[in-house]
């Protein structure tokens, strides 16, 4: 009997030190599912997983050679999210482009409702792997847009692509998605007030 | 020899509880047990009872299908329809019977008393009547249950959803706080508890593979919490986890679910391995080939399980690179899977074999299962997932591991199991009829989804080209027959439950092995008060 109660006496804190470490180890990958958020951004923007662009203006570099021996082709695409009825198309669908060669590509926008709206394009680039190698010096996409009832606008985009960009890159798509931020936007006008 | 002292001092040390069991009675004896047979027994019915309610809205989806066109159920609710069935399955039924597998077994067959925290192993399952009540309120509300697949991809379940997903949101909660009460309850009591002798590399493979399942659980369920918790945020309280527009990114949801769902899907066959490991040596009158190696492969299972979840994900638009890594180490996991089917038939091979119902089950299990480990290999490999992606190939292919793969070595546990529970043998020819109709019924069900799916029916979908008519038939058939099958399995149990049958010896199988079967059948309320002697 006594051995017993001996056992008992060990059991016990060996149960709560056993049970302190599995619900540590609980909240930690509670806390760790969290954590992935920001870790698969920054896993994203070092890769280019995801095919986002960065959202600042790049630099031009003075004295930037221009690689005349390869030609790059980059198709644009937009799209419109659900329930915002405007019209969003690129001047041209594809153009052909030296790796290091600034260009400029206008986007039309016309706001076809007949109430204000706010509105910003999101921008994707498949394969994700270009998007590292995409460098904008002015783009629509870096603010708001705010726009009219029934106003158009012309939306000018400034590119290159970095000379550095891989030998297996010979065509990638950007693709932008205007979503509508009417509502966010009031909600923080009326916060600031 | 330690067995038969114990087979003598068993019947002393019941006879010797009995005058101090003062378990309520009624309802009380259930409400407030802290007796992990009660509450083992509780899991299986709760399981079971889900296996019946999420089977008949497999039936329901199969009754749609009967014939391209619609018929029976709008599509909305065919979407409710199969989301409620992959919760119900996959939380409420097969992990519950595990947990109840787990209850009833652990402590036996490692000689302890009892699970190491009762208070907590009653709360955790009676947690669980509450969640799957809220879930299924849902389709009482307006717009019915979710309707975005078990899966809950945002935006589906975020920006095209109803109010029950906050319902649905809350039932995963207590879903997740259950299971990993449970998981922890088994780790406690599997280290603490053990019965002087009984080392970790004695411990039966149900033991070790369980032990192994209890921490997947503390590691993926915490993540499933925190994914739900961003979902209801992003629907409910305007964050933007998974929502573009803000900044998100919905493939990130895929990402962070599948981290969870991949290793949730190895929650769900490791015990199964265990349970075979556990028959086949029973019937085949020899020890296990490889425990060992059998140990080895089922942590290196749940080692790279946390490796391949981007498999789910191929037609995402994926790097190279990444599908490649997540291709290889999929197919990597073949490997410890196959070493485990090798020890099964290699233990089969010269044994001397009987087939009484859990060993069919088990030698089922066993092939049926290597078929959906086949297809398995086939889903992985990332171009021709192109084509099979979302379509009926991948229902086959989680059916075979699911259904003849979990749920038979279930069914086979519980043949296996159900004399040292209930104290009688169940009716052999009942059984039996439950065996074959079961085994001929499940193939007629998904094996010619294979062929409908290689050929592009897609799943999820209320309707489908017609040259996919005739296949379909012949599966909704196969459906009913293996629904209705299961029934036979119900009037075995309730003739056990009912004691209607021969009594059972304290060891029914001849070659069963562990110190389950030297406690009398059925297993009296307290066992091993006195540890046993390994």
């Amino acid at each position: 009997m006594s051995e017993q109660n001996e056992e008992k006496k060990t059991a016990r804190p060996n149960n709560s030190r056993v049970i302190t470490r599995l619900l540590a180890s609980v909240m930690l990958m509670f806390a760790f599912g969290f954590a992935l958020v920001p870790l698969y951004e920054k896993f994203c923007e070092i890769t280019g997983f995801n095919g986002r662009t960065s959202n600042t203006a790049a630099q031009t570099i003075d004295g930037m050679q221009v690689d005349q021996s390869r030609i790059v082709t980059v198709e644009f695409h937009t799209r419109v999210s659900r329930g915002i009825p405007w019209e969003f198309t690129p001047e041209v669908r594809s153009i052909r482009i030296h790796p290091g060669e600034v260009k400029v590509v206008n986007f039309y926008v016309e706001n076809r409702t007949n109430k204000n709206v706010v509105a910003q394009a999101l921008p994707s680039v498949s394969p994700g792997e270009a998007s590292l190698y995409l460098n904008k010096t002015e783009c629509f996409c870096f603010e708001q847009q705010p726009l009219a009832a029934g106003e158009r606008a012309v939306m000018p985009m400034q590119f290159y692509l970095d000379p550095d960009l891989p030998d297996h890159i010979t065509r990638f798509t950007l693709s932008y998605m205007m979503y509508d931020l009417t509502d966010q936007v009031r909600v923080t006008a009326s916060r600031a007030e | 020899m330690s067995t038969i002292t114990d087979t003598h001092s068993a019947p002393a040390a019941h006879d010797d509880h009995d005058h101090h069991d003062h378990k309520p009675t009624g309802i009380k004896r259930w409400l407030f047990t802290t007796n992990h047979k009660d509450i083992g027994t509780m899991y299986l019915w709760f399981s079971f009872a889900m296996f019946l309610l999420g089977g008949s809205m497999a039936l329901m989806i199969r009754a749609e299908l009967f014939q391209p066109g619609m018929q029976i159920i709008d599509p909305h609710f065919f979407n409710q329809m199969t989301t409620m069935h992959g919760v119900i399955m996959v939380f409420g039924a097969v992990m519950p019977a595990f947990v109840g597998l787990a209850n009833w077994m652990i402590p036996m067959m490692i000689g302890a008393p009892d699970m190491a925290l009762p208070r907590m192993n009653n709360w955790s399952f009676w947690i669980l009547p509450f969640a799957f009540l809220i879930l299924l309120s849902t389709f009482f509300m307006p717009g019915g249950a979710p309707a975005f697949g078990w899966t809950f991809y945002a935006p589906l379940s975020t920006t095209y959803s109803t109010d029950s997903t906050a319902l649905f949101v809350f039932a995963m909660h207590i879903m997740g706080m259950s299971s990993i009460m449970g998981a922890i309850n088994v780790i406690v009591t599997i280290m603490n508890m053990r019965a002087p002798g009984m080392n970790y590399m004695k411990m039966p493979l149900f033991v070790w593979t369980w032990f192994i399942t209890a921490f997947l659980l503390i590691a993926v369920m915490p993540v499933l919490a925190g994914v739900v918790t961003m979902v209801l945020t992003d629907k409910y309280f305007g964050t933007s986890f998974f929502d573009a527009a803000g900044g998100g990114d919905p493939v990130l949801f895929q990402h962070l679910f599948w981290f969870f769902g991949h290793p949730e899907v190895y929650i769900m066959i490791l015990p199964s391995f265990g349970i075979v490991s556990a028959i086949i040596p029973a019937f085949a009158r020899k020890p296990l080939f490889g425990y060992a190696s059998m140990v080895y492969a089922t942590s290196a299972i749940a080692g790279l399980s946390f490796l391949v979840w981007a498999h789910h994900m191929f037609t995402t638009g994926m790097p190279t690179f990444a599908s490649l890594f997540f291709m290889y180490m999929t197919m990597l996991i073949a490997v410890p899977t196959g070493v485990k089917i090798f020890n099964w038939v290699t233990t089969m091979w010269r044994g001397a074999m009987t087939f009484e119902t859990p060993m069919l089950f088990s030698i089922a299990f066993v092939v049926l299962f290597t078929i959906g480990g086949l297809s398995g290999v086939m889903l992985a490999i990332t171009p021709v997932d192109y084509q099979y992606h979302d379509t009926y190939f991948v229902v086959a292919h989680f059916h075979y591991v699911l259904v003849s793969g979990a749920v038979f070595s279930i069914l086979a546990a519980a043949y296996y199991w159900l004399p040292k529970w209930s104290g009688v043998m169940y009716d052999d020819f009942l059984s039996k009829m439950h065996f074959w109709c079961s085994l001929i019924s499940v193939n007629i069900l998904f094996f010619p989804m294979h062929f409908v799916g290689l050929a592009g029916m897609p799943r999820r979908i209320p309707d489908y080209a017609l040259q996919f008519a005739d296949i379909n038939a012949i599966v909704s058939v196969g459906g009913f027959l293996f629904g209705f099958s299961q029934l036979i399995f119900l009037a075995v149990v309730v003739k056990c439950a009912l004691k209607k049958g021969e009594p059972a010896p304290a060891k029914p199988w001849e070659g069963a092995e562990g110190l389950e079967w030297t406690v009398p059948s059925p297993a009296p309320y307290h066992t091993f008060d006195v540890p046993p002697k390994v």
